[in-house]
């Protein structure tokens, strides 16, 4: 019984576990060397960037929009913090003016969408172009590069043997899933998602949460920028290039609808799992990265026609 | 016109959801020519039942039989093939198409090109909807339509489909008198051709006037199946809740208190016209008016939700601005919508979640909900309205009409507004379950809340009101005291006379 009630409220993300440990049995079978601890750590860092951006997604995507300017505002935020601690600003002050630029690019989206009622896809397709342009003409088109080794600890650095970047991104899922479960906020991000009007007929404050949740989307898009700008000691204006792709495909593959209104925060998790182990699988088998795109692009479909089947299969 | 054997038979049917047993051995036939009615609480199973024959609910258990012969329907498709066609309860049209368009959705008339003939699509659409007297424009979209409208869009859908098996699910339950006239006019009509209907309602007088047998199902099963000819409402009610329900209309007068609302000339152009009243604390006041009147255009105005181009309202004597509904609710007006399905409630949250949407404040601290004391306040409005859920967290979209609707009430009695605005109170609810409903007004107005009722049972604003505003193309045609108001009355005000 207790069984049944978990795979109830919880199926489609058992689903999607359940496909990410097929996928990994399946890379472990053709190369032994993916089940070593130091390959799972080593995936689990590369995930975090893109589960990181995919958390904030999946909060727009709850509330039925789409955010496509993560990468730009990942690139402008890196290239802002970046010149900072060139000229020599403390790293406590260049990360939070990193996080006060991204939160702050996600506002602009917030109420373009909210006040200005433009449609979500509008609203951020600009923006990202507006990004990208600022983050490139901030920085000249040039990579802004070389730090301090506090700054680069932020990526290199381990606390328990486990690497920062995946004790961040561990924080972020479960502020996050708490943010979701337990609050008015998340609360509201479904309550939008499913029927906005029924939500503003409810005395909601529909816009102010609206440019919460795009506001949130841009700081964690920052604080991805952070994490990478250290990992590769580099700022470029270039980077975050369709990081928004994979932010989507994590949040679908993960089962929240594009319709808004559902979704698991621990499914897009599990989701920027797959594809991260994926992307290191293909690596170690050496397939080329065309093809690479090619499997993960099909893998993106079959995951969500198999969540479709299931869906089906259970209503 | 009855006559024969049955055209229609389901033995054994079952149908059983995740927590919930919607069916259990039912037994159902329906005649050539015959208007059946289906009966039962909330949630008895009588949507599910008339699902299974539409091809929506294909995972039943049971045998059905059509002209004797067994049939599986799998898709609603399969059941158009067979001749059957329903109207849901819930309204299922497209907002952005317009009426004609939803009329012929699928099944376009095609010009020899392959392109859609546009102009037969408006031409039969409007003579379809002609023939109910709907007063209604073709070429309109759906989203410009009020629930009433919309409901005779449906009937007009189901028409179109020259079905042999006509099911229809609480067709009138937002139409007023005349539109339900017409409609039996229709199915009367349509019977004298040798169309059979089944027929689901909640308003007794209508089963009397149009059924010739009826069906009442309880908690999934099967209970009676008789002549309606020669049966009481009483009997019928008996059957249906188990118990012994004595007064319809429980009304408890209050001697009406200080000033609660004063709205003075309110308009809104093309639509509402110099709309004043009083109302006062401990007072319900109907608002009884035809389709298209300004009833509910009246609710959302005083909520905030349309933009008003003139007057002024004011709340215990102050003047006050009300421009969103978030101003109102602050002001402590609640406003229960007429379309459940399309403002009341957001289907995919959970029974809880929907009963504290808009209270949510109350039950958090610093933006951090208290599930504990979320649960307490929904399980108390759970046992109170007796909403059927198999739980606290279930989403309402598995709920049945009538249990959703409690669950919009529950949403505003969980608010504590102390000015309720309810449009269609009790639309969708059933027989034992309105006299709960007016009993909870009784309580509320005694407990000093006002209450503005807009209604299109007429029995019910008699019923249940201390004063009757009738509306009239946007302006107040009349007020009528309870002792004044009487059916005709109100009709002649509401039709333009006096
Ligand atoms: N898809 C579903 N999933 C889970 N439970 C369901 C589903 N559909 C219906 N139910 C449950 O089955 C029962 C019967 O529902 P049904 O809609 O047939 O009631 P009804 O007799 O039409 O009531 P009403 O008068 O309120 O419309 C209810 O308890 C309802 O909650
Ligand atoms: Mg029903």
């Amino acid at each position: 019984m207790r069984v049944k009630s978990l795979f109830l409220q919880h199926g489609r993300q058992l689903t999607t576990l359940f496909v990410l440990i097929l996928l990994s049995a399946a890379l472990w079978a053709l190369s032994p060397h993916f089940m070593s601890l130091s390959n799972w750590l080593n995936i689990a860092q590369q995930t975090a960037i893109n589960a990181i951006i995919a958390a904030g997604m999946t909060f727009v995507i709850i509330s039925a929009g789409i955010d496509l300017s993560v990468g730009s505002i990942l690139a402008l935020s890196g290239v802002v913090m970046a010149s900072a601690l060139q000229a020599g600003a403390p790293v406590p002050l260049a990360l939070l003016l990193c996080l006060v630029v991204g939160a702050l690019c996600g506002s602009a989206n917030g109420l373009l969408i909210a006040r200005g009622k433009l449609p979500p896809f509008i609203a951020t397709l600009g923006m990202m172009s507006v990004a990208r342009g600022a983050a490139l003409i901030f920085s000249d088109g040039r990579p802004v590069s070389g730090f301090a080794p506090g700054f680069r600890a932020i990526a290199n650095g381990e606390f328990l043997a486990i690497p920062l970047p995946v004790w961040i991104m561990a924080a972020v899922y479960l502020i996050a899933h708490l943010v979701l479960s337990r609050t008015r906020l998340g609360r509201y991000t479904y309550a939008i998602g499913g029927n906005e009007e029924a939500t503003l007929l409810s005395g909601v404050n529909v816009k102010l949460h609206k440019t919460l949740v795009y506001s949130l989307a841009g700081l964690l898009s920052a604080l991805a920028a952070i994490l990478l700008t250290a990992r590769l000691n580099s700022a470029q204006p270039i980077a975050g290039m369709n990081y928004e792709l994979d932010a989507i495909a994590a949040t679908v593959i993960g089962g929240t609808s594009l319709l808004g209104g559902e979704g698991q925060i621990f499914g897009t998790l599990i989701g920027a799992f797959i594809m991260g182990v994926l992307r290191n699988g293909l690596n170690l088998l050496g397939v080329s990265s065309f093809v690479q795109q090619t499997v993960i692009g099909a893998v993106i479909i079959v995951a969500v026609l198999l969540d479709m089947m299931m869906k089906k299969r259970r209503s | 016109m009855i006559s024969g054997r049955p055209v229609l038979e389901m033995h054994h049917i079952g149908q059983v959801f995740p927590g919930v047993v919607a069916l259990d051995d039912v037994h159902f036939d329906l005649m050539q020519g015959e208007v059946h009615v289906l009966l039962g609480e909330n949630g008895a199973g009588k949507s599910t039942l008339v699902k299974i024959l539409s091809g929506a609910n294909p995972r039943s258990s049971g045998q059905i039989l059509l002209d004797g012969v067994e049939v599986r329907i799998e898709t609603p498709r399969r059941a158009q093939e067979l001749g059957i066609a329903i109207i849901y309860q819930e309204l299922n049209l497209i907002p952005a198409l317009t009426a004609a368009e939803n009329i012929f959705l699928g099944r376009e008339p095609r010009r020899r090109s392959g392109f859609i003939d546009q102009k037969r699509v408006v031409t039969d659409a409007q003579s379809l909807l002609d023939e109910l007297h709907a007063g209604i424009d073709a070429s309109r979209r759906v989203c410009e339509l009020s629930v009433a409208q919309q409901q005779m869009v449906e009937v007009a859908r189901a028409l179109s489909l020259q079905a042999r098996i006509l099911i229809m699910d609480e067709p009138t339950s937002a139409l007023t008198g005349q539109e339900i006239g017409e409609l039996f006019a229709l199915i009367r009509r349509l019977t004298q051709r040798g169309v059979s209907v089944i027929y689901i309602s909640h308003r007794m007088e209508e089963i009397f006037e149009i059924g010739e047998r009826v069906t009442v199902l309880r908690d999934g099963r099967h209970i009676e199946t008789r002549p309606i000819a020669g049966t009481s409402r009483e009997e019928l009610v008996r059957l249906m809740v188990n118990r012994e329900l004595k007064e319809h209309f429980p009304k408890v007068r209050v001697e009406p208190g200080a000033e609660a609302l004063r709205v003075e000339k309110l308009s809104r152009r093309g639509v509402l016209e110099e709309i004043s009243f009083t109302l006062r604390r401990g007072e319900v006041l109907g608002i009884a008016g035809l389709l298209g009147s300004g009833r509910t255009e009246l609710a959302r105005a005083l909520f905030g939700a349309d933009p008003v181009d003139g007057g002024r309202i004011f709340i215990k004597g102050k003047p006050v601005r009300i421009g969103s509904p978030r101003d109102a609710i602050h002001q402590g007006i609640g406003y229960l919508t007429e379309d459940r399905k399309g403002q009341g409630l957001v289907l995919n949250l959970a029974v809880r979640e929907n009963i504290c949407l808009a209270s949510l404040a109350r039950f958090s601290r610093l933006g951090w909900v208290s599930r504990t004391r979320e649960s307490n306040a929904a399980s108390g409005f759970v046992d109170k309205l007796r909403i059927r859920t198999p739980g606290l967290g279930q989403q309402v979209r598995y709920l049945s009409g009538g249990n959703q609707q409690k669950v919009v009430m529950s949403k505003w009695l969980c608010s504590e507004s102390r000015i309720l605005l309810f449009d269609e109170p009790t639309r969708g609810i059933d027989v034992g379950a309105k006299v709960e409903i007016y009993q909870l007004m009784n309580k509320l107005a005694a407990d000093g809340a006002a209450i503005l009722m807009i209604s299109s049972e007429l029995a019910e604003i008699i019923g249940m009101s201390d004063r009757v505003l009738v509306m009239c193309q946007g302006r107040i045609a009349g007020e009528l005291s309870a002792a004044e108001a009487t059916q005709q009355k109100i009709l002649n005000l509401a039709l333009g006379g006096n």
